[in-house]
């Protein structure tokens, strides 16, 4: 398959999903820090779990190589400093990068004006990048996983995130009956 | 399957009453786990197909490489931050930007059939149109720095490294989180 028409079917599946969830919605997404609406994190830790199990049992059964799929690189300072700016950028927005393409898709002009910023953000940062640099190459990692930083078995992490999951789902169907 | 579960799937089904009457009203969203898992396929169809989960960073940091670049090649290539986007096919043939294009189509379409689209500038109920499209902007410009920082965002980062276990994508996740409720009170009035 063509890599770019692939991109492009993966993206239509992956706007339309995010839409059906109610993500193209900035103030149903600020709910989530307001504990009136944790739609953002029950998608999003569905979402997780699904993918994480079916990555495991398909390399497991031999269908995926899961050594050939690209595993996002750790570099613990700039990660820790660049997601505490990404969270407060988050919750004055309403929207994160992708949700704010389905927001400005589906009519949404806040959408627009997230997107506008966020790529002036990126360029702004990029252009002033020199003083950066050192910071932003600094305590790497490289491909790190969880159950090589703890040391454990990768089926026993599964294990745990599902657990974790499932009793975070029921905390928050309760803070939401409250809200 | 109980019936049970497959009520909850209707909300991801395509409405046939669409365009009826011109009152009619928006379909309500769908069951946020069943969203939720639904999204974990596609990620994981991604992971099959493509040997990459999704982003969108990455787009905006690519087509903001290509701007640079048309504005000024040689500033381009000295950028150590743009500079890693111009190789091989360049900027505008990013996997990303073509992912992103599929979101912004892929969204569309689906609000289309569920008779959601439509011209707004969503807010808080304190929050006047100007005031939301200011924050609108400045929270879109401080997250960009620190995707840029953080070398992704909800969907590259969070997502997709957090269901393949990566640490960073979680320490990213714990962080993210930990921002935007650490930073909730000071902005609420702009949506309570």
């Amino acid at each position: 398959m063509n890599p770019f028409l692939a991109a492009v079917a993966i993206g239509i599946a992956f706007g339309w999903t995010l839409e059906r969830a109610g993500l193209g919605s900035a103030p149903k997404l600020a709910g989530q820090f307001y504990f009136t609406d944790l739609t953002v994190f029950k998608v999003m830790f569905s979402a997780i779990v699904t993918a994480m199990l079916g990555a495991f049992w398909l390399s497991r059964l031999g269908i995926l190589d899961l050594s050939q799929v690209y595993v996002p690189e750790t570099y613990l300072l700039p990660q820790l400093a660049g997601g505490l700016l990404f969270g407060a950028g988050f919750v004055i927005a309403g929207l994160c990068p992708g949700t704010s393409c389905v927001a400005a898709a589906t009519g949404r002009g806040d959408g627009a004006m997230v997107m506008l910023g966020m790529f002036s953000g990126v360029l702004a940062t990029g252009l002033a990048f020199a003083p950066l640099c050192h910071f932003y190459e600094s305590t790497a990692r490289g491909p790190l996983v969880l159950p090589d930083l703890l040391h454990v078995n990768y089926g026993v992490i599964v294990f745990a995130v599902v657990g974790m999951a499932l009793i975070a789902f029921q905390f928050a169907e309760r803070l939401e009956k409250r809200a | 399957m109980s019936e049970g579960f497959w009520k909850r799937f209707r909300g991801l089904e395509v409405s046939r009453s669409r365009g009826k009457s011109a009152t009619a009203r928006p379909q309500a969203y769908a069951d946020p786990y069943v969203a939720g898992t639904c999204l974990g396929l596609v990620l994981l169809a991604s992971f099959v197909i493509a040997g990459r989960g999704l982003g969108a960073s990455g787009a905006f940091a690519s087509s903001a490489a290509g701007l640079v670049a048309a504005a000024s090649p040689a500033r381009a290539a000295a950028n150590p931050y743009f500079a890693p986007y111009l190789g091989a096919g360049g900027p505008w043939s990013e996997w990303l930007l073509f992912e992103i294009a599929g979101v912004v189509l892929g969204g569309f379409l689906s609000a289309l059939a569920a008779g959601r689209l439509r011209a707004a500038i969503e807010r808080g109920p304190r929050l006047g149109r100007g005031s939301r499209l200011a924050c609108a902007f400045g929270g879109g410009a401080v997250m960009g720095i620190g995707a840029v920082l953080a070398r992704g965002c909800t969907s590259g980062l969070a997502l997709t490294g957090g269901a393949l276990l990566s640490a960073g994508s979680w320490l990213f996740m714990i962080a993210a989180f930990a921002g935007a409720y650490l930073f909730a009170p000071m902005v609420r009035k702009a949506w309570r």
